[in-house]
């Protein structure tokens, strides 16, 4: 390729990404006028689960820290926000807010120690962070409603003594713009100077280190926002299901938001978004046809993924482009 | 003239191997200080040692009149102390100013800046292609480090070395595997540093050696055999017999094909 091309070809690409997410954004706001209220709650939980995506795509896909954990965060998140909607407020932007707090709270607690560790063995142990969060949701029955979970959590308002958000497109909408607004603040970390130091220590660690990063801090950071985004995931889940259980936050929630990164591509935060979706689509829309294969056709779809699109949906221009 | 870096009785044990034996010296602000020796002689433990990748069994480490033995590698660094790896140690997903751009944004303290993107700051930007341009570089700017050659991968990682403004720079074994091309081109960057910037230099090439170094230090089996000016070095008896014998000492310090 002449690097007149290249270059041509690099200034359009800014222009057609544009393009493109402003269609799949304008798109994405017709939802609830096109489509009928199951699939909205559908995609309302798509949306959801796309937030605990993008918030796990910055710590593994940018940061380099694989986390099979992140359904702790995501259902301290949901259990704050249907306790508060039970008890205490049933306005939605606070209990987001609550819900990410604790998300991050948690993972401020656990992190001190957990970021210290590196690969494999991170892995491992926010696999037992996990673990041990679903067994206290199942044991502690005063607070969570042990395995039964917490029912009746009342629909959310979307300001102090607003009426109950009943209809699906609406709650569509407000589950939309929360996850806009948190999606575009970890798209913002993702490209700035923080984001390149994430990047560093994805790369090459000792290298920051000798270079006067403490790399510490930066990981210990991204564990909380990640913790954070997968709170907030986790009150909007509430928002659309008005029930949460210890399944809400058992390793199969933590291994598919894992599977929507990798199908995504690492490191692209949109990729995450769109592995979420088929994770989503594949687990509600086609396993019930396939008489509860779908963890099946999971499986297949990341294998598939593996060794089609090794760098997932987000990679695979990069490539083409590369090869040319 | 003060010392910028001193090291005093530095030993480092592996179980029952001695690698390093109460090594003990002194590096004078603005010198070009050069380690060698045979393999196995301790330079690489000694390099650990003083950058903090690795601890000393006994012994301390004084950087600019500070005891940093007990700092970790990265409180060095921020002290003033940049450094090469023997093996090019880069962020090789990252484009080649990017790479030089974390050292630049760390010394700006901007690694922790996270609301404007990381192209918007531009003093970061121009002092890292300004790097870039010092090492010759600018060229493959926007190359992924991965593309490098071996000899840019050497360049880049002296930029990034050098892109935190040290005044202590060390150099572990900077031309392993350069082409002799690559090495005089080497040579003359360091020689371009000016006198704000201390050099410690761990070398096998004899030539870079005593080209540059203004004092040599010999270490032999964990110990300092000798340590003088090159041409004292060069006449020292006891090195002649550590490397070759009875050999001739040109043997030693112009090998053929060099």
């Amino acid at each position: 390729m002449s690097t007149a091309t290249e270059a041509r070809a690099a200034a359009a690409r800014p222009a057609l990404a544009r393009v493109a997410a402003g269609a799949a954004l304008v798109l994405a706001a017709l939802v609830p006028l096109l489509v009928s209220g199951n699939v909205a709650d559908m995609l309302t939980r798509v949306l959801a689960f796309a937030l605990l995506a993008i918030g796990l795509d910055l710590l593994t896909g940018v940061a380099g820290l694989p986390s099979l954990g992140q359904a702790a965060p995501f259902g301290v998140g949901a259990y704050a926000a249907a306790l508060l909607g039970k008890h205490v407020t049933t306005v939605g932007p606070v209990q987001l807010v609550a819900a990410a707090l604790a998300g991050a709270a948690l993972a401020a607690a656990v992190g001190w120690l957990l970021v210290r560790s590196r690969g494999t063995y991170f892995l491992m142990l926010t696999l037992a962070v996990g673990e041990i969060v679903h067994e206290l949701a199942d044991r502690w029955e005063g607070v969570t409603g042990g395995s039964n979970g917490l029912a009746g959590v009342p629909a959310i308002t979307l300001y102090p003594g607003g009426p109950p958000v009943r209809l699906a497109g609406v709650l569509y909408w407000y589950v939309l713009a929360a996850v806009l607004v948190c999606a575009g603040a970890l798209w913002v970390v993702a490209r700035s100077a923080f984001g390149r130091t994430l990047r560093g220590v994805r790369d090459n660690e000792e290298r920051m280190r000798s270079l006067g990063y403490r790399t510490f801090v930066p990981k210990y950071a991204v564990f909380c926002l990640a913790g954070a985004a997968a709170g907030a995931a986790g009150s909007l889940w509430v928002a659309q299901a008005r029930f949460v259980s210890p399944a809400d936050l058992g390793f199969e929630v933590s291994a598919l938001a894992l599977l929507a990164v990798v199908i995504g591509g690492r490191g692209s935060l949109w990729g995450a978004a769109l592995g979420a979706a088929v994770v989503v689509l594949v687990r509600e829309e086609l396993s019930p046809q396939l008489g509860g294969r779908g963890p099946l056709v999971l499986g297949l779809v990341f294998v598939a993924a593996v060794y089609l699109l090794p760098r997932g949906f987000a990679g695979t221009r990069l490539r083409r482009s590369n090869r040319s | 003239m003060t010392a910028l870096l001193e090291i005093h009785g530095l030993t480092r044990r592996y179980g029952s191997l001695v690698a390093l034996d109460g090594v003990s010296l002194s590096v004078t602000a603005g010198a070009r200080h050069a380690v060698i020796g045979p393999n196995g002689a301790g330079k690489s433990t000694l390099f650990g040692l003083v950058t903090g990748s690795l601890r000393p069994s006994a012994g301390r480490v004084v950087f600019d009149g500070r005891d940093v033995t007990g700092r970790p590698d990265h409180a060095r660094a921020r002290a003033g102390m940049g450094k090469t790896f023997q093996h090019s140690s880069l962020f090789t997903s990252l484009p080649v100013v990017d790479n030089v751009a974390l050292a630049t944004q760390r010394a700006a303290g901007l690694g922790m800046a996270m609301l404007r993107p990381a192209g918007r700051h531009a003093a970061v930007r121009e002092q890292a292609m300004g790097q870039l341009e010092r090492v010759g570089l600018a060229g493959r700017a926007a190359a992924p480090a991965a593309a490098l050659s071996h000899g840019e991968r050497r360049q880049l990682e002296v930029a990034l070395a050098l892109a935190g403004s040290p005044r202590l720079l060390l150099l572990d074994e900077p031309t392993a595997g350069m082409s002799a091309a690559d090495s005089a081109r080497f040579a003359e960057l360091i020689e371009s540093l000016g006198a704000g910037v201390t050099v410690l230099i761990i070398e096998h090439d004899l030539d870079v050696v005593f080209r540059l170094a203004t004092r040599v230090t010999v270490l032999h089996l964990g110990r300092v055999l000798a340590d003088g000016t090159p041409d004292q070095v060069r006449a020292d008896e006891t090195v002649q017999r550590a490397y070759l014998g009875d050999a001739a000492l040109d043997d030693l310090f112009f090998e053929e094909g060099r």
